[in-house]
């Protein structure tokens, strides 16, 4: 076990050294293969931290939303409607919700204009709201100004802003309004005894759908919304999109493939020389091929150390310019986020099989064509 | 100690330019000989001495070792035999350029994975006894002739080989440096080792030193004394 | 589909490995039908230079297998909310009748690489590799099950649909579930334990015997057979309870994670090392009495044996310590 500990570190020795005294061909290399590696692991690091932030931002979100649909269309659910859901086992919390949308020319954007759950701290008292913080950069908005929306019904109204939402909230807050119930009303000419929707809190996973079934039966004419299904959703979205741009990136990895294959098997005559002396000083061709093997892996550690370093510097220090619009869709109001740092070793798995694998096959034929050399091929050649 | 029995090689079998190197060679060399073969190039003398020297297969014939027939034996096997039993010194040196003296002689003993301190104490007294101790760091592009193949003989001797195997030594070299090496062999046959070599310069052939020489034409033994 | 990186990932490693084997499979014929250690001829030396890719090859996919593995495992695990009733691998698994026999065929290719890395092993100690056309048969005979785990795989991928409704693994292990997975969980505590450690016991008796004695690679691999079995289906009946703390989380793949502090992993990585090296003892067992091996076989049977006793062993006594660490009660007021 001793010998194999110390061989490993001779043929390392070896290795190292005869990687220093090839540089520019090593280096090239080196600098294909951690773009490559950075290519990927942005991609990955982006969408794993997009996923992570829309299940945080879910969690708050209520685990069912009913809905009642007119012609196949969602409409406005009247208040009874709590009562009639009242006692269905396993709800624990009921509460018509206020919201819609409010387009305004002036950004060509859409506001999301909520009256706030109950329970949430913010000073909504009549005439007062509290903005999103991208609004209030799109608008120019600062705590106590006043601002004016134009309504549907063509009445102007105004109002004083009392807070603007952190940036932490940017993802889920970036375009909202939160004002109270009368000013809500008011501002959409919304029927009295009518809300949006209704949302349920219920503990117990397993119960929901459950739930959903009684739902069905005593509303007819409504429909239930899971959180786990948008988080189903979304999952596919995000899957799907970092699928497509990784399945775009494969005409990458691919030619890198090729490249490195061009690298391994176009052996100098140095090179080959070198081979050769080994073979015939006393390595046998096991020891040539464990001696590539090593070359192979401190190429690949190195350039997958540095790219995916590059890569986190790229995502999560400076905004990932070059994804941004493929996958976060596309709208007038960008949200301003620092995203979350995500890695794990699921992550690091797969970029491992994208990036080093096509490495280690592409090379392994070429490293034994070499490491075959006769011993005998320095004396007669 | 090493016998041949009837050894053909040929290369690129069955092609238009198949061509036989060693036509039925048969031949015994006691330990402790310091043996030359001479004849003109394509006679087959540095196939030969691939054959003997564990490098190469025969393609027939039987090739023994201190009893032992290996002609069978695949290249792991035959590998390391030849690494503790033979010393290759090449016509051409066959230093690894770029790669300091020192790291060029513990070379061979890599694959060994011994203990690097006793390694490099035998690699530094290599060089010290062949006059060498102080350009042991020194990169190998930049030794003189004489250094250079006086490097390439301490690398053939750091496994501590029976047998030292030399091919056209003195080639490149000039009359006072041929002397030397031969002095240099003078003391391997000295130490017990069996020398062998190859060459067609008659001053290596006629010297005191070789104690036999074996005169080989188009692949076969046509002269030995 | 699901279109996934992950799920890409793991087909074109799956492919790849399919491919090379394939690729070689015609220099296997070779190998076997002109093979000839005692001639020196071209065709002979050619074919050596090809049995070190081939080895070479081996190796490559015994390792991708393992990392393979564990990936197919983990995103099994990160695709459960994209499943109706999935809380973790074992939902995903369930979504099509191919998942689990994915599972099973990708252990198995795993193992069946390991035992031929050991017959390879044993061979070249012995300058006329007297095996040579034993261990090329067998490669021809590993690359139908490497296609056949393949294909398990990608109908597994292609079937995998998102809205589908599946069981998670309290279902799947609940007493009233059909099959093999509720019988295992359904198994009282005391006799499922009694049988678990004596598989496990034998095992490790049986390597040490092999170890002291240097003879009996059959039974060690019979034993490590049984015990890995055993293992796993204790994991599932009542160790994984012990884990979790928790009298019905019976998912085997839920220790592995980050939220059980990766305690998965001192269970299945000695499991699964063992279990390795003792079919590897079987596997150069028939070959004891080749004369040129003969001397060899001893240390190697040895060896490989004690890895799967160090192994057996390391597993019990983790095993153990999950069970007293635990502050679930199973057993006893």
């Amino acid at each position: 076990m001793r010998t194999w500990i110390e061989k490993q570190k001779y043929l390392i020795d070896f290795t190292v050294s005869s990687l220093a005294r090839r540089k520019v061909k090593n280096l090239g290399l080196l600098a294909i293969y951690t773009l490559i590696v950075f290519l990927l692991a942005s991609v990955m690091l982006f969408t794993d931290s997009l996923r992570r932030e829309a299940a945080l931002v879910l969690a708050h979100s209520p685990e069912v939303i009913v809905q009642r649909m007119v012609a196949g269309r969602h409409d406005l659910i009247p208040g009874s409607y709590l009562d009639k859901i009242g006692s269905v086992r396993g709800v624990q919390k009921k509460e018509g919700r206020l919201w819609g949308y409010y387009y305004d020319p002036a950004l060509k954007a859409n506001y999301t204009f909520m009256v706030p759950p109950t329970g949430m701290a913010v000073d909504v008292a009549p005439g007062r709201i509290v903005v999103g913080p991208a609004l209030a950069r799109g608008v120019g908005l600062a705590v106590h100004d006043r601002v004016w929306f134009h309504a549907y019904t063509g009445k102007l109204f105004s109002f004083v802003v009392t807070e603007i939402l952190p940036g932490e909230s940017e993802l889920v807050a970036a375009d909202l309004v939160l004002m109270s119930e009368p000013d809500f009303r008011a501002f959409f000419d919304y029927p009295s005894g009518q809300y949006t929707d209704i949302a349920l809190s219920v503990a117990n996973p397993q119960e929901l759908h459950t739930i959903a079934a009684k739902l069905a039966i005593r509303l007819p004419d409504s429909r239930t919304i899971l959180r786990e299904e948008i988080l189903r959703t979304y999952e596919s979205i995000f899957n799907w999109r970092e699928g497509i741009v990784l399945a775009l990136l494969s005409g990458a990895i691919f030619a890198f493939a090729i490249f490195a294959l061009e690298k391994a098997a176009g052996l100098s005559a140095d090179e080959k020389r070198e081979i050769g002396i080994l073979k015939a000083i006393g390595w046998e061709t096991g020891d040539v091929i464990k001696m590539k093997f090593w070359e192979g892996a401190l190429i690949s550690l190195t350039a997958f150390l540095l790219g995916y370093v590059a890569a986190y510097l790229h995502v999560f220090r400076s905004s990932s310019g070059l994804f941004e619009p493929v996958l976060k869709g596309w709208s007038t109001l960008y949200p301003r986020f620092q995203l979350v740092p995500v890695v794990d070793g699921f992550q690091i798995a797969t970029l491992f099989f994208f990036t080093v694998f096509p490495y280690a096959i592409a090379t392994i034929v070429p490293i034994w064509r070499a490491a075959v050399t006769d011993p005998d091929s320095v004396m007669r050649g | 100690m090493i016998e041949l029995s009837d050894i053909r090689k040929g290369f690129n079998q069955g092609r238009h330019n198949e061509f036989w190197a060693l036509n039925g060679i048969c031949l015994t060399v006691p330990a402790r000989q310091v043996v030359a073969f001479f004849g003109p190039s394509g006679s087959g003398k540095t196939t030969l001495l691939t054959v003997v020297g564990c490098l190469a297969r025969p393609t027939s014939g039987r090739v023994r070792l201190k009893e032992q027939d290996i002609s069978g034996y695949p290249e792991r096997f035959l590998t390391a035999i030849r690494r503790r039993t033979f010393g290759f010194i090449f016509q051409q040196f066959n230093l690894i350029r770029g790669l300091s003296a020192i790291d060029n002689i513990m070379l061979p003993a890599y694959p060994l994975g011994g203990e690097w301190r006793a390694l490099r104490h035998r690699a530094e007294s290599l060089l010290d006894s062949l006059r060498l101790g102080h350009r042991s760091a020194a990169r190998v592009e930049w030794l003189s002739g004489g250094e250079q193949q006086r490097v390439a003989i301490a690398r053939a001797l750091i496994n501590d080989p029976e047998v030292v195997i030399a091919d056209e030594p003195t080639a490149n070299l000039d009359t006072a440096l041929s002397k030397e090496f031969l002095d240099i062999l003078e003391a391997l046959a000295g130490q017990g080792r069996t020398v062998l070599l190859t060459s067609h310069d008659p001053f290596v052939v006629e010297s005191s030193v070789v104690q036999r020489v074996v005169t080989l034409r188009d692949g076969r033994i046509v002269g030995d004394n | 589909m699901v279109f996934r990186p992950a799920i890409l990932a793991l087909l074109m490693a799956s492919g790849a490995n399919v491919a090379l084997l394939i690729g070689v499979a015609p220099f296997a014929v070779d190998v076997i039908r002109h093979w000839d250690i005692s001639s020196g001829s071209e065709r002979q030396l050619a074919l050596e230079r090809r049995t070190y890719l081939m080895s070479t090859l081996l190796v490559f996919v015994l390792a991708t297998q393992l990392l393979a593995l564990l990936l197919f495992v983990f995103n099994a695990d990160k695709m459960a909310p994209m499943f109706v009733g999935a809380m973790c691998a074992v939902g995903t698994f369930n979504v099509n009748p191919y998942g689990f026999p994915a599972l099973i065929a990708q252990i198995a290719v795993f193992f069946l690489a390991a035992m031929w890395l050991a017959v390879n092993h044993f061979d070249i100690q012995a300058p006329d590799y007297p095996l040579v056309r034993v261990k090329y048969a067998l490669l021809l005979v590993m690359a139908p099950a490497l296609v056949a785990a393949f294909a398990l795989q990608l109908q597994y991928f292609l079937g995998l649909k998102a809205d589908v409704i599946t069981s998670c693994c309290s279902r799947v292990f609940s007493a009233n579930a059909k099959g093999l997975s509720g019988d295992l969980a359904v198994l009282p505590p005391v006799p499922a334990m009694i049988a678990f450690f004596i598989a496990l016991l034998v095992a490790v008796a049986m390597a040490g015997y092999a170890v002291a004695r240097q003879h009996g690679g059959y039974f060690v691999a019979f034993t490590s057979a049984v015990a890995f079995v055993a293992a796993l289906a204790g994991i599932l009946s009542f160790l994984s309870l012990y884990i979790y703390e928790h009298p019905h989380h019976h998912c085997p793949f839920c220790v592995l994670q980050a939220e059980y502090r990766y305690q998965g992993y001192w269970l299945y990585v000695p499991l699964f090392v063992a279990t390795a090296a003792g079919l590897g003892a079987g596997a150069i067992q028939p070959f004891s009495r080749v004369s040129s091996l003969r001397h060899v076989f001893p240390r190697l049977l040895s060896r490989l044996a004690g890895v799967a006793a160090a192994g057996y062993s390391l597993f019990t006594v983790v095993s153990c310590v999950m069970i007293l660490k635990s502050n679930l009660i199973l057993i006893g007021k």
